[in-house]
């Protein structure tokens, strides 16, 4: 991980260390003794779905399922690499059978063994139609997917046809293509196993889920809290050092940081746009500002005849030139983000800074001339759909104002009401020009921020980009023998995007958080998540 | 009385009906598709958008769903939200912590309300008067979120006298000082209104009257002047009390109240027609007994007026 929270965390660990040596213990953010079996308090949201592990979509319920369960793999929270969990290890000679051999001795709360059939059984029930799961397509890759899962309309079996139980402790998986880095995805929440309780009573289980993780689920009060404590048959490498997490439900961002200046909340999740100017004031040392792996882009209707011919690249390349990116992240955004050179965030593995080249360095006669040498926006006219629920307005107006002086072209922001509608309005096609788009991983591997995205039909390919060299440069990826080498063949991938110019790569996010005088140790990784197990309660 | 009482009620199923329908309607309008936002930035996989439409009865034309769900309602069902809860169970979560919170600042305003514009109103143009008038004119003129926020420094962070935030959202000690915030405003209303009354009805030819009669002062004020001049004051507070339940979105959120007025607002964003449609149809209906209420304090009032 990032160097920036590397380094803060080392300086946690040292000064505990001299403040143990000489008998100290300080308020405010240094270190003092912990108790483990107290529990620290952090900022959530009210779950939009029942908490089953492939139905966890958005951050309120998601956060609750990462804690409750362990998959096969996680990702260290320092590194941001891959590390075995549940799994003893993962073989492949072909990079599309994998067989899994997991540990023994692993449990769920309900005190039953996790098996190798609590994973096939939990990943076919996840992947069914009819069980209405939202990250049902993360099982796509598996043979037999579209049995399961068909285009149109119910399915008729229920098990996938690639998913084979050996024995108790092992079990093998078959995807219908090539995927060398099949094993970076099982870290997500969505592959977590189920105990056999679960599928009597799918429901019943998502108000009350039983795992297999650092920590059982205790109590849900609706829009109040949820609450769980440390399970002490927990068999992963991350053994908590505190009594458990207590969510406490927000209703705004400002209440809950005002809450954490008074310490009556230990963790937040970002402070409020209010405060990012004062929060490192107020917080002093207690104060976290760590790289997280999401970016955020303008995207292009490539698919729209004004956009589509291949001299329109120079213009993408020219408005991405007219952007100031290192002042609009200090100034309007206050440091909450860090300007982009490539397609891939900033801490993500196979991140490669400067991807982007010069087209994405400020350079305003440069733009000028490449806007002009590609026919120009036409119109002279841009605008940039955004939704007005979300913060955007102030960067996007920021862009425009950037575009116009630098370039002369009319660019105006384009609010939609709310996500909903601006969603709708993009995967619709109902657009003319630009519009906002980002991508937070789903796992922290390039692989994810280019594959997902610019391929050819991509789920998430709302531009209609379409490269055959791209593409061909991505399959070869997938096919590789390695992890190493699918990152560097999606390093060559991300290549060849400046001369297409899909989007506009504009910053990445930064997590922007704090802790209170009651915790210590507390990290984020690059999904913006503290490092749960980590955090101590001071004794 | 017993038939207006009656008549009321029975003019409550229409509005009843036609609420329930407007904001079906309503919400069936809302730009944008719920369930593929579920998906929020990834692309919504069809086949399961379909699915969950389907369970959800969303894939049905709108008068269809506005009579399956009034078919349900009958049967004491409210529907289910995105999250799998009912939303019986949810209303019944959050109401009574409206309620706790709505009855404190109403009970706040009503007494302290009263109060002020009484002595304003039997003083006018003395030091109170003006004292009155002007730290109304402060609460009206300030919006509600800055008090609230003003609250929040200087009680929970300077003071240190509470929490910034409720912590349970059920203790009615915690809730004292969102429920001073909310109320403030409508405190404001009533204490000019109670005064402008009493300042008319003190000219009144009924209270020469009295006093020619020779009545204590003590009994002139409270059964003559007081009397009269509540209703106005009365029209207001039964209002008030509607507004009080429903538009505490702002003062819910800055103190973390998890009460009715947030989970409308999630709901309206999210467009889950079952859980808008059941927490403003209770409103309605609260608002209604409410005016009916009021409508018949007003015979307790002043005898003259009568309900046949």
């Amino acid at each position: 991980m990032p160097e920036a929270a590397r380094a803060r965390w080392v300086l946690a660990v040292a000064t505990s260390v001299v403040l143990v040596a000489t008998g100290c213990s300080s308020g405010g953010g240094g270190s003092s003794s912990s108790d483990t079996s107290k529990t620290f308090s952090y900022q959530s949201s009210e779950p939009q779905n029942p908490l089953q592990p492939a139905n966890a979509n958005e951050v309120g319920g998601g956060r609750i399922l990462q804690n409750l369960f362990r998959g096969l793999v996680d990702y260290d929270p320092s590194t941001a690499k891959i590390r075995m969990q549940v799994a003893d290890k993962i073989d492949t000679s072909d990079s599309q059978t994998f067989t899994v051999t997991l540990k023994d001795g692993w449990k769920f709360h309900d005190g039953t063994p996790v098996h190798a059939k609590n994973f096939v059984d939990a990943w076919n029930w996840g992947a069914t139609t009819s069980n209405n799961q939202i990250n049902s397509s993360w099982f796509s890759d598996i043979e037999g997917y579209k049995d399961v899962h068909p285009a149109g309309g119910q399915p008729t079996v229920t098990t996938m046809s690639g998913l084979t139980v050996t024995d108790d402790l092992h079990f093998t998986v078959k995807l219908s293509n090539k995927v060398s880095y099949f094993e970076y995805k099982l870290g997500y929440i969505a592959f977590s196993p189920l105990p056999d309780g679960f599928f009597k009573d799918p429901a019943g289980y998502g108000q009350k889920p039983v795992g297999n993780g650092p920590y059982q689920f205790v109590s849900w009060s609706h829009n109040q809290e949820v609450v769980t404590k440390t399970f002490p048959d927990y068999q992963g490498v991350d053994k908590p050092k505190n009594g458990g997490v207590v969510f406490k439900m927000y209703n705004t961002s400002e209440a809950a940081y005002a809450d954490l200046q008074s310490s009556n909340l230990d963790v937040i999740d970002q402070v409020p746009p209010s405060a990012l100017a004062t929060y490192k004031n107020d917080l002093g040392n207690r104060a976290i500002d760590a790289p997280q792996g999401a970016i955020q882009n303008i995207g292009f209707t490539l698919y729209q005849s004004d956009w589509s011919s291949p001299d329109k690249a120079k213009v993408r390349q020219g408005l991405s030139m007219a952007i100031d990116r290192d002042t609009i992240t200090k100034t309007v955004l206050q440091g909450s983000r860090k300007a982009a050179s490539a397609w891939v965030a900033e801490g993500v593995e196979g991140y490669k800074e400067g991807a982007c080249g010069d087209a994405c360095k400020f350079d305003p006669a440069k733009a000028k001339a490449l806007i002009t040498e590609g026919g120009g926006v036409p119109g002279n006219k841009l605008t940039i759909t955004y939704n007005a629920d979300g913060g955007h307005k102030e960067w996007v107006d920021a862009v425009c104002n950037s575009i116009r002086q630098s370039t002369g072209v009319d660019c105006t922001g384009d609010p939609k009401p709310d996500f909903k509608t601006a969603r709708a309005a993009i995967t619709g096609h109902q657009l003319n020009g630009a519009f906002r788009t980002g991508w937070v991983q789903d796992y922290p591997l390039n692989a994810n921020f280019l594959s997902d995205v610019y391929r050819t039909g991509a789920a998430s390919n709302d531009f209609g980009y379409s490269n055959p060299q791209f593409d061909q440069l991505a399959k070869q990826a997938d096919e590789a023998s390695s992890v190493a080498d699918t990152v560097t063949g999606y390093q060559k991938a991300e290549a060849v995007l400046p001369s297409g110019m899909p989007t506009i790569p504009l910053w990445y996010y930064r997590t922007n958080s704090g802790y209170s005088t009651k915790v210590q140790s507390v990290m984020f990784d690059s999904f913006g998540n503290p490092a749960w197990t980590q955090i101590q309660v001071k004794g | 009385m017993g038939s207006y009482v009656l008549r009321r009620v029975l003019q409550m199923i229409p509005v009843f009906f036609g609420t329930t329908l407007l904001i079906f309607l309503m919400v069936y309008t809302l730009p944008g598709d719920p369930v593929a936002a579920l998906f929020g930035e990834k692309a919504a996989d069809p086949a399961v958008v379909a699915s969950i439409k389907h369970k959800y009865y969303l894939d049905q034309p709108i008068w269809k769903q506005y009579l399956h769900y009034m078919g349900n309602l009958f049967q004491g069902d409210f529907g289910t939200s995105f999250t799998g809860r009912p939303v019986t169970d949810i209303m019944a979560g959050a109401f009574p912590v409206t309620i706790r919170l709505a009855l404190l600042a109403f009970v706040f305003e009503m007494i302290l309300g009263l109060v002020l514009g009484l002595v304003s109103g039997l003083r006018r143009g003395s030091v109170q008067d003006t004292l009155v008038l002007i730290l109304t004119l402060l609460v009206i003129s300030v919006p509600v979120f800055v008090l609230a926020y003003i609250a929040q420094t200087v009680f929970a962070t300077n003071l240190g006298w509470v929490t910034p935030t409720v912590q349970n959202s059920y203790d009615l000690s915690q809730l004292m000082l969102p429920a001073i915030v909310l109320g403030s405003l409508s405190l404001a209303y009533v204490a000019r209104l109670t005064r402008t009354s009493i300042g008319e009805n003190l000219r009144a030819d009924y209270m020469r009257t009295a006093v020619a009669k020779g009545l204590p002062r003590r009994t002139i004020i409270s059964r003559h002047l007081l009397r009269n001049s509540l209703i106005p004051v009365v029209t207001f507070l039964g209002t008030d009390l509607g507004a009080l339940m429903g538009g505490a979105i702002v003062t819910e959120g800055i103190f973390n109240v998890q009460g009715i007025g947030n989970v409308l607002y999630r709901a309206i964003n999210q467009k889950e027609g079952p859980t808008v449609v059941g927490i403003v149809t209770v409103l309605v209906i609260v608002y209604l007994v409410a005016s009916l209420l009021v409508d018949l304090l007003y015979a307790v009032l002043d005898p003259r007026i009568r309900y046949a």
